[in-house]
């Protein structure tokens, strides 16, 4: 090497020489490759091998007999032996490689993590809009061109008030008026046709008309008769076909013969009091075929004039209150604060009206007044619910009262909290304020999140995998199409959902109708007279409703209307209804006694015959009672210690990935997104979606200018996608040419 | 001191009477809270319906676009016409298909053999093709004029045979693979540049769309190298414990990648550090045979052995859709339309699919009101989308009997492998078993 370096100059021809043999031996074969070398040895200046290296002085020794100028490069020759510091032999090609390999991949590598910074920016943003670098495309409408141009120079603007004058159209400038009205005009071979078609159409009237009048002029009965008949068939046949493919015009013309039949009752048509209708009667008498006409007509006659069956109120109203599911009974803003039967929720308020209410015995129900039991009205009222005078009237409010229970159940204000919500009775303004789904919703969500309820169960279950993993479908081999499919599936969900755990089924089981009566019977003996201001211990809170009247009614007017509603639900009384209700379950939860005496088992059975009475007593098992109600120092709240699990099988029972606690899951449930619950605007900011598209627009791959952006961004702190390309980016597009020029 | 006050009701006509006729009527609203009660179980309703009218209306299956008369070996977008697609059948014939018309424009026999891959410029005014007959062609896009002969501008004869090719972003540059992986302008008739590390042949080298100077390619032996245009060398190897078929950049983050392996796996990977995948993405149940990725770089389109497609998220484990039908066999490759709406699978059994990339998606032009109702029901969705019977409704796909059964004996496999593991592990010397998890497990090593 050195020796290169060294006689650099003198050697340019030799290393020609060299390149030019080497492309000889990659031609040839071995020979070739000998002699090339045998004419290196010739040279003699090239080293063999790696073994024997060129001494210095060896080189020195040629220059000895030059003549004294050299003299200068010999010195330096010399200090240069007198170093002894050589060269390292070179790296292996494969050690270069991958030196070289691991170089350029760092360049590369630091080089692509400038995108870093954009990538991550795109991964935050809230919304994407492909594709990034939007520009309207297309030719520029004329009018955005113009309205982006103003007047400047003096002739321009007299231009332009010239225009003004003559009314040319400055924003709009497609067309002028006079122009619009020609283009809206029709051409020539446009009204030629449409001429053409006027004229199809009147010709092809007139037939029409002329067939008609000749088939009106034609006197022959039969003739009209077979006609009509003929019509009539196909009328009917018509209709069947309308049945089977529209049956909503189907519906439609069903409609129109019933209005015709509905015509024909009102008309004297069909009453035998026409001319051949008087006839036919004479002939009658005498005449077989008349006596069958007459007939004929007269059934006809019965038939149009029968009156339809229309089902009657009560039934409908039967059939509403059945059919109506819990979550039309949504409460309705009604107007009114104080009647809260129209409102559907027990606010304290009207509460306190009724207790003031109570110490005048007011002229209410008639079934109160034959009671007449002066201050003790509403327990009274209630022991003689069964008494025959009464039922007539009670009953109708019976009927109500089923509905609005209904009602309640879902949200009137006695609040109905699930055990797990934890809240004692201070909270109870809270409550009510609160939907009642909502509390209960909650409690449910934190009822189920607090503890990890289910262990992990191995096995291929489908529903495994929602504990398990990111899994995100689930597959299987049902497909499903139809609404009704997804049912099935859900129906799924709840058989794979653990089942609500039922640990007092005896005690909390709902009993039969029948045996709560008794026992309500049983209790009545006890207990009869409840007074409200027990019942309502709390003091009345005046409750602001939206919608309150700004203009002050008359104050008779109130009464007088207050005093109707009173005679109206006179035998309604919520408080108690809601009390009783409290009995029931209290009553529910108590444990039964459990007999499981077996008659005839070691003794005589048979009819008539007991089991022994020490058997009995044996056998009779009492279950310990339940430690104490929660809500039994509550008397206006029913705490139910069920879990409903209708509703469990549309709850979550784990806190799922961006959730970190149950809190925050709740709260972005609880958050309404529609436009029920926010204004348009807050709905469009809330609902966009995450990625925008353009539709038929080709989205590019992302181009370096959006990284000189990001750039800039990261700086400033701003994230716009869509900002105009700046001069930056221009400074950068010619530095990759001159990149391009230095590769080349 | 006291003045009796007298609210009478007034309104301003400001507020109720419209300028013109055509203005759209004011509705005076009340938010108030207590008008509208129930707000979760009536949110929670409307998401249930949504979800159920979702799975109603996911109909994702298009057209087919049948007339190749061999299975469908590739295929190519054109990068400036949305309508346009060109494919290649194993037969050498290529066909240009009008997706609008959902018909063949342009039928022509491009090689001897198979037509193993198609690639259109970055202008969209020509394209190439490679086949089994070492050819590499570059032909016209526009249809020749009567009389004139379908014949290629160039045609460049190689010395092996070509397994892929692609072409540069920006410049008048393409690449193929075979032996090594060439780079070529389209001026010259030889490679201005070739790359080779290792003997195996190459199947598959793609262009970065947004570093348009990078490469990646897949090998036969297990590896994805990683090149510089500019360098001399290749950049980086990483072998794997199997064979990836083909690879798809994202053309959004510039340095992740995403190839599909023999495996049944798909693989994410960084490209600055190799030496584990970024996220593995598994659902499929035979080797996945071809990927690309949606415009957005969001979600990504596999093909696979097992006659299905699944589009995957970028960043998510498994699947967040699957499309099958009866007849498409072997899907071979596939494509994600540059408007972000389609996607199209070439398949075994000589047709081309067109499905919809959201299967539930109303195609066309939206109503506004009808885009505010959509919005506002995937927002439902995405709200309680972790409601049991929601998420039920949501993720049940239906499968083929013998794809339902094969992800059955995988999973019974899988839980099996793990329980060995787990058993060894508990025997075994503490911390002579390291636990590597399941990204580590499929790369053997990273080579420099």
């Amino acid at each position: 090497m050195i020796v290169f370096w060294v006689v650099q100059g003198g050697s340019d021809d030799e290393r020609k020489h060299c390149r030019l043999l080497e492309a000889i031996s990659s031609l040839g074969g071995k020979t070739r490759l000998a002699m090339s070398e045998s004419e290196l040895y010739f040279h003699g200046s090239l080293p063999t091998g790696e073994g024997d290296k060129i001494n210095l002085s060896d080189l020195i020794g040629t220059l000895d007999k030059a003549p004294t100028a050299l003299t200068a490069t010999k010195k330096q020759l010399k200090n240069l032996e007198h170093n002894h510091t050589a060269l390292d032999t070179p790296l292996t090609r494969k050690e270069t490689e991958q030196i070289q390999r691991v170089v350029a991949f760092e360049k590369t590598s630091k080089e692509v993590s400038r995108w870093q910074s954009v990538v991550v920016q795109n991964q935050k943003a809230e919304q994407l809009v492909f594709p990034l670098n939007q520009e309207p495309s297309g030719p520029k409408r004329m009018e955005h061109v113009v309205s982006g141009w103003k007047a400047q120079t003096p002739l321009e603007q007299e231009i332009f008030n010239l225009l003004h004058v003559n009314q040319q159209p400055l924003h709009n400038p497609v067309l002028t008026q006079n122009e619009e009205a020609t283009m809206k005009a029709m051409s020539l071979e446009e009204a030629k046709i449409r001429r053409a078609e006027l004229q199809k159409v009147r010709a092809l009237q007139s037939y029409y008309e002329a067939k008609a009048r000749r088939e009106k002029k034609i006197k022959s009965k039969t003739y009209h008769r077979v006609q009509k008949k003929v019509m009539r068939k196909e009328y009917l046949k018509r209709f069947d076909e309308m049945v089977k493919t529209d049956p909503a015009a189907a519906l439609e013309e069903l409609k129109k013969m019933e209005l015709s039949r509905m015509k024909e009752r009102m008309s004297l048509k069909h009453q035998n009091s026409g001319k051949w209708a008087r006839s036919k009667a004479i002939m009658a008498k005498y005449d077989d075929g008349a006596r069958k006409a007459m007939q004929q007509q007269l059934e006809v006659n019965k038939d149009l004039t029968m009156k339809l069956v229309i089902p009657t109120n009560e039934e409908d109203e039967d059939e509403v209150a059945e059919a109506l599911p819990d979550f039309v009974n949504d409460a309705e803003p009604i107007l009114d604060p104080i009647n809260p039967w129209m409102r559907g929720k027990l606010s304290t308020e009207p509460a306190a009206q009724e207790e003031s209410n109570c110490l005048v015995p007011p002229a209410a129900g008639p079934g109160d007044v034959k009671a007449g039991d002066g201050p003790d009205l509403l327990r009274e009222e209630e022991e003689q619910v069964e008494e025959t005078e009464e039922e007539a009237i009670l009953r109708g409010f019976e009927e109500r009262r089923k509905l609005r229970r209904a009602k309640d159940a879902v949200e009137v204000a006695p609040v109905v909290m699930e055990e797990s919500e934890g809240k004692s009775s201070d909270d109870d303004d809270e409550v009510v304020e609160i939907s009642e789904f909502t509390s209960l919703y909650r409690g449910l969500v934190k009822d189920h999140v607090e503890p990890p309820v289910e262990p992990p169960r191995a096995g291929a279950d489908p529903c495994v995998s929602q504990g398990e993993g990111p899994a995100l479908l689930e597959e299987g081999l049902v497909r499903v199409r139809t609404l009704e499919d997804m049912e099935l599936l859900g129906q799924d969900v709840s058989a794979c959902e653990p089942a609500p755990q039922t640990t007092q089924t005896l005690s909390t089981e709902q009993t039969e109708p029948q045996s709560a009566t008794k026992q309500a019977d049983g209790k009545r003996k006890r207990k009869k007279m409840i007074d409200p201001n027990e019942v309502l211990t709390k003091e009345a809170k005046v409750i602001k409703v939206p919608f309150a009247p700004t203009a002050v009614e008359d104050v008779e007017d109130t009464d007088e209307q207050r005093f109707i509603i009173k005679e109206a639900f006179a035998g309604d009384d919520v408080i108690s209804d809601f009390l009783k209700d409290k009995k029931k379950q209290e009553s529910a939860g108590m444990p039964k006694v459990v007999d499981l005496t077996l008659p005839g088992w070691g003794e005589w059975g048979g009819g008539g015959l007991q089991p022994s009475r020490s058997k009995r007593k044996r056998f009779r098992i009492k279950v310990a009672p339940p430690p104490p109600r929660k809500d039994q120092k509550l008397l206006n709240v029913i705490l139910s210690e069920k879990r409903n699990s209708s509703v469990a099988a549309h709850q979550v029972s784990q806190v799922m990935f961006p959730f970190t606690n149950p809190a925050q899951f709740e709260r972005t449930i609880r958050a309404p997104v529609g436009h029920t619950w926010n204004t348009g605007n807050a709905v469009q900011k809330i609902t966009a979606p995450k990625i925008v598209t353009q539709l038929g627009a080709i989205i590019e791959p992302i181009s370096r200018e959006e990284l000189v952006k990001g750039e800039n961004q990261a700086v400033t702190g701003k994230s716009n996608l869509r900002s105009d390309q700046g001069p930056q980016q221009k400074r950068r597009s010619q530095q990759k040419k001159k990149h391009k020029h230095k590769k080349n | 001191h006291y003045a009796m006050k007298v609210k009478v009701l007034s309104r301003n006509p400001d507020d109720y009477v419209r300028e013109t006729k055509l203005d759209i009527q004011r509705v005076p609203r009340n938010y108030d809270p207590s008008l509208h009660p129930f707000e979760v179980t009536r949110e929670y309703t409307r998401a249930l319906n949504a979800t159920k009218l979702e799975r109603v209306f996911a109909k994702p299956f298009l057209a087919s676009l049948d007339g190749h008369r061999d299975g469908v070996n590739c295929m190519a977008k054109h990068p400036k016409s949305l309508s346009t697609i060109l494919s290649g059948s194993c037969d050498g014939e290529l066909k240009l298909w009008n997706l609008t018309k959902r018909e063949c424009v342009r039928t022509l026999q491009a090689h001897e053999g198979f037509v193993r891959g198609v690639v259109v410029r970055f202008c969209g005014s020509s394209f190439f093709t490679i086949g089994d007959d070492k050819n590499i062609k570059q032909w016209k896009m526009e249809t020749p004029g009567y009389g004139e002969e379908e014949e290629p501008i160039n045609t460049i004869l190689g010395k092996s045979v070509f397994t892929s090719i692609d072409h540069h972003h920006k410049d008048a540059v393409f690449v193929t693979s075979g032996q090594q992986v060439d780079i070529w302008d389209e001026q010259r008739t030889s490679p201005i540049r070739s790359f080779s590390w290792g003997v195996d042949s190459i199947n598959c080298v793609r262009f970065n769309p947004v570093e348009t100077e990078l490469l990646a390619s897949c090998a036969s032996d297990r590896s994805i190298v990683l090149y510089d245009m500019r360098e001399a060398a290749p950049l980086k190897k990483v072998i794997m414990t199997m064979r990836s078929n083909t690879l798809c950049w994202n053309p959004m983050e510039a340095y992740h990648f995403t190839c599909c392996n023999e495996d049944y796996n798909l693989y994410t990977y960084d490209m600055r550090y190799l030496d584990k995948p970024y996220t593995v993405h598994m659902d499929h149940v035979s080797a996945v045979l071809d990927v690309d990725y949606s415009p957005t770089g969001q979600e990504f389109v596999s093909a696979s052995f097992d006659k299905s497609i699944r589009i995957f998220p970028k960043d998510g484990g498994h699947s967040r859709e699957v499309y099958h039908t009866k007849r498409m066999q072997h899907v071979i490759c596939i494509k994600w339309s540059s408007d972000n709406k389609y996607i199209l699978s070439g398949s075994d059994e000589m047709n081309i699919r067109l499905w919809k990339a959201n299967a539930a998606e109303k195609l066309g032009m939206l109503a506004p009101r009808e885009k505010a109702a959509v919005n506002y029901n995937q927002k439902l969705k995405e709200k309680f989308q972790h409601h049991p019977q929601i998420r039920r409704i949501a993720r049940h796909r239906h499968l083929p009997k013998a794809v339902y059964s094969q992800v059955k004996e995988i999973r019974i496999m899988k839980e099996a492998r793990s329980r060995k593991e787990r058993n060894v592990r508990k025997h075994a010397k503490p911390g002579s078993m390291p636990v590597v998890t399941e990204k580590e497990k499929h790369v053997v090593t990273v080579v420099k």
